[in-house]
């Protein structure tokens, strides 16, 4: 038998192209007769344009036209007055990027201002609890916490986040007769035609988009924001392919992103450490025009399967453009909640954190009554803490240095839906042996252009060499959302499963030709390999059935769908995250030392680019832990730090070396190729883990994200 | 008034709630629904010629003065390799080594690279960019990449990187390598690979 293509430690398929620029992004293909087109944004948070001056913008050379009106384009947020400072008022088209800028500079406008509150926590701004978010509740949680001998209660905080990947939105639009074409950055380029079409009042099969290569996304590409529309409405009014980019400022209100939180969590322990009550109270930031919610609440409940648990989530709309997910979204946060307020209570109980939550280690699903699929998490914490040398960490906070500094060690659990979701593919082999795969996914960065041609490999005997997998075209085999780590379970299924299939047809064939060598043989006798069919005697191959039959491809199209298997089961990734910081007395600087994490997300496909996606996670996890918070003014609702040199994110000096390991195993329950979803995973546990470590070296229990060094001082 | 069509605004366990509301149909301004037009030809004081070695090779074009070196590459070049990530200095993405000192291109005019030598992440790779700069190669190995899109800028500024000696130490390459953002998170990956490169140049 030939090595499996999956497991195999392969270099990523694109990365030929990448390193030599030859990778095309959104904003870079060539259409003949672009314009570019700026959007104006508005300077108020809450009102109307009364008057909107174009003139001098008009009068700039190389300015074309100018867009103030927005006809019966759909947007996401209402268009007849302002919602959110820096909601687009205009759009200037000019020949030039530089005449569009100057443009949208000249653009004036006055407006009819109301009294906006962009603050969560202003006075008198009433909360409610989102229809999709009910509270929820099991057992008897406020007797058992009146009761509890040990007790933690905490309240908590996070800053807004912004995704920030490198690449900007951007979108290319060109209108052909009746016929849309987009090359747009998005995360899901079925779901950008069809909003798209919505947006503009066309049938959804006169629009394709294109998004062969996403510079990164972590959220912020799945839903079609404004300048996406705008950039096809403009088109359509000025009768010439249109391209807009947004500036990184203008990403800061262009896109979602991962909202303010304010959290109380409390858990009741017996003294011998088994935690019996769980009380968890959070509250977001949303905009007034659409209501956003995400798994705050998810770990909460179902981590531990605390016996006597509640959860409420509430959300508190104000005059912001709406929050969106960013990875891990929600999830990262409430677990920040959940294994800080674990931690402290390992503190209390004198008891090793690890320990604390292997005695808290349930059964089953206590959310849903099911069994768990698979849970290695006693894995995780083992080759975790061995690996990274838990065993060296000093119980009393504040009792290791080195040098002046203080060295401290902490680690959280991470946990994340294994999500799945239907998938179609097609599946081509050509008349020279190759085989082709389609599906409208996306790679944003994890290598799903990889990894899925691995497991279409393997299904069709062929090596890695041979085989191709498509994606990026709206008008490829339906596929989902290329977010909620759900493409390699959702999309590596179908291609499996199509890929399977397409292997039994020629089979089928081979054994039914009276001129194949394996005319008569039984189907289940038939291996294949290297493109080679064969039974113990004889041997027919892709090529040679292609030719006898004439043919010049062979396609079939197949389906993949996890069915109502969450009913049955319950499918979760794993995972034990381990950090070790310093941190400088004098200057509250934090640094992070170490960071080692195990993970339990099923099979692993590609394992190079896998330990790429978690050390990548932690990077994230690493921000939202020390640097990353969007400041807004709310005088008048403007972000303060809209660049990526006053917001901060991490650059290499902020990380140390990273390292991830997978516990080998697999959940065949969960999906056909037995993977778990490790996308998002990567991030949770990230911002507890050193949390709970400057806790170990400072004796402070710091519950505010970022922790900033003014905290520690 | 709803929209129909399903776009994800929330993604989280087990659901995948559509909900999305607009109120359609009221325009900003009630005008008239052509778009306010013009021409204005730029005036030929605004225009520069500009000659300089790119990747080589001699080019000219004939650009706004307020065109940057970033966008002179990507929009009227056809080099679409180098990146803009924001425009302002605080990426990286655009890296291009002019006369061989590693620089922001979005930060410089293209008038101002007047003669200058640029070589850019398409003209790295040797022999009609068949045979691979052994950073590029060693990008690949070490997977110092995800997304690709940060990924010309810290190849070029690691080529840079080390031939300026700042590779000592994986730290020395941490910190040199700091003017160049990657939101993937490659960077132990990135500082691996221009580790072995330097060692061995
Ligand atoms: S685009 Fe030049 S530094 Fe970011
Ligand atoms: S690889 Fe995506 S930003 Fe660096």
């Amino acid at each position: 038998m030939a090595t499996p293509v999956v497991g195999q430690r392969l270099s990523r398929v694109d990365a030929r192209r990448k390193v030599t620029g030859a990778a095309t992004y959104s904003a870079e293909h060539r259409v003949e007769g672009l314009l570019y087109g700026v959007i104006v944004n508005g300077t108020v948070a809450r009102g109307t344009v009364s008057r909107i001056s174009v003139d001098a913008a008009l009068g700039h050379p190389g300015v074309l036209h100018i867009l103030t009106d927005f006809g019966s384009l759909r947007l996401a947020h209402p268009v007849d007055r302002i919602a959110f400072y820096g909601q687009p008022i205009a759009v200037v088209v000019a020949e030039t990027l530089e005449a569009a800028t100057h443009g949208a500079s000249l653009v004036e406008a006055t407006y009819e201002q109301q009294a906006a509150v962009t603050d969560l926590d202003a006075p008198g701004i009433p909360s409610q609890t989102p229809a999709d978010e009910p509270d929820y509740s099991r057992g008897d949680p406020a007797g058992a916490l009146a009761s509890a001998q040990v007790k933690v209660d905490l309240e908590l905080t996070s800053a807004r986040e912004n995704h920030n990947p490198i690449e900007l939105p951007s979108t290319i639009a060109r209108w052909q007769g009746g016929q849309l074409t987009l090359w747009d950055k998005t995360q899901w380029s079925q779901g950008a035609a069809r909003t798209v079409a919505g947006a503009l009042g066309i049938a959804v099969g006169d629009v394709r988009v294109h998004n062969e290569f996403v510079g990164g996304g972590f959220g912020s590409g799945i839903q079609t924001y404004d300048h996406v529309r705008l950039a096809a409405f403009a088109a359509r009014e000025v009768g010439k392919p249109v391209k807009v980019v947004l500036t990184r400022r203008q990403f800061y209100y262009g896109a979602g992103f991962r909202p303010a939180s304010r959290h109380r969590i409390a858990l009741g322990s017996s003294t011998a450490g088994r935690v019996n009550a769980l009380a968890y109270d959070v509250r977001i930031e949303n905009a007034r025009y659409q209501s956003y919610t995400d798994g705050l609440t998810d770990l909460p409940q179902f981590l531990y399967g605390v016996p006597n648990t509640r959860t409420a989530y509430r959300v508190t709309p104000v005059d912001v453009h709406s929050p969106c997910s960013m990875r891990g979204p929600g999830v990262v946060l409430g677990n920040f909640a959940l294994e800080t307020a674990m931690d402290q209570l390992a503190h209390e109980l004198a008891v090793d954190p690890v320990e604390l939550r292997l005695r808290n280690e349930p059964t089953q699903d206590e959310v849903n009554r099911i069994p768990f699929s698979t849970r290695k998490l006693r894995e995780c914490y083992e080759t975790g803490a061995r690996r990274f040398g838990w065993s060296r960490r000093h119980a009393e906070p504040g009792s290791r240095t080195d040098g002046d500094l203080l060295i401290g060690m902490g680690m959280a659990t991470a946990s994340y839906h294994n999500n799945r979701r239907d998938c179609s593919a097609r599946a081509r082999m050509h008349a020279d042996g190759t085989a082709e795969v389609f599906a409208a996914s996306a790679d944003m960065g994890p290598g799903t252009t990889t990894s899925v041609m691995q497991v279409a490999a393997d299904a069709l005997g062929l090596p890695a060499s041979a085989v191709t997998f498509r994606l990026g075209d709206s008008s490829y085999p339906t596929a989902p959302l290329h977010a909620a780590a759900t493409t390699m379970a959702s999309v590596g299924s179908a291609a499996h499963t199509t890929c399977n299939a397409l292997r039994a047809e020629f089979i089928r064939r081979a054994v039914a030709d009276p001129n194949s060598p394996l005319h008569g043989a039984n189907p289940a006798d038939v291996r294949v390999r290297d493109g080679r069919l064969e039974t113990s005697g004889a041997r027919d191959s892709y090529r040679d059935i292609l030719r006898r039959a004439g043919l010049p491809s062979l396609d079939i199209t197949g389906n993949w769908g996890p069915g109502d298997a969450d009913s049955k089961i319950s499918t979760y990734g794993y995972g034990a995250v381990f950090a070790e910081v310093s941190v400088d007395p004098l200057l509250g600087l934090v640094r992070v030392r170490r960071i080692f994490a195990a993970y339990d997300v099923g099979r692993v496909i590609s394992p190079k680019l896998a330990h790429s996606q978690a050390i990548g996670g932690m990077v994230g996890g690493i921000g939202m832990a020390l640097l990353e918070g969007t400041v807004t003014d709310h005088r008048d609702g403007r972000i303060v730090n809209a660049s990526l040199a006053d917001y901060l994110v991490p650059v290499n000096a902020d990380d140390p070396d990273l390292d991830a390991a997978f516990i080998n195993t697999e959940d065949p329950q969960a999906d056909p190729i037995g993977v778990k979803g490790l996308g998002e995973i990567t991030i949770v546990g990230v911002a507890p883990a050193i949390g709970n470590a400057v806790f170990n070296a400072t004796g402070k229990r710091l519950t505010d994200l970022p922790i900033r060094p003014e905290a520690l001082l | 008034m709803p929209e129909t069509f399903d776009e994800a605004t929330t993604l989280k366990r087990r659901t995948f709630v559509a909900a999305s509301t607009a109120v359609a149909g009221l325009p900003l301004l009630t005008s008239d629904r052509l778009p306010a037009s013009a021409s204005t030809p730029t005036p030929a004081d605004q225009l520069s010629t500009v000659r300089l070695t790119v990747n080589g090779e001699q080019r000219t074009a004939q650009v706004d003065n307020r065109t940057s070196l970033l966008d002179l590459l990507r929009e009227h070049l056809d080099l679409p390799g180098t990146k803009k990530g924001c425009d302002q200095g605080a990426c990286g993405a655009c890296t291009v080594l002019v006369d061989d000192r590693r620089v922001n291109s979005c930060l410089i005019l293209a008038v101002m690279a007047q003669d200058a030598n640029v070589t850019t992440i398409e003209g790295l790779a040797r022999g009609r960019g068949e045979q691979l700069h052994p950073l590029q190669q060693a990008f690949i190995d070490h997977d110092g990449l995800q997304c690709g899109y940060c990924t010309p800028g810290q190849v070029m500024s690691g080529v840079a990187c080390i031939a300026e000696g700042h590779t000592g130490s994986r730290a020395e390459i941490r910190e040199w390598m700091s003017g160049n953002l990657c939101r993937c998170g490659a960077y132990t990956n990135i500082v691996s690979a221009i580790e072995q490169t330097a060692k061995e140049a």
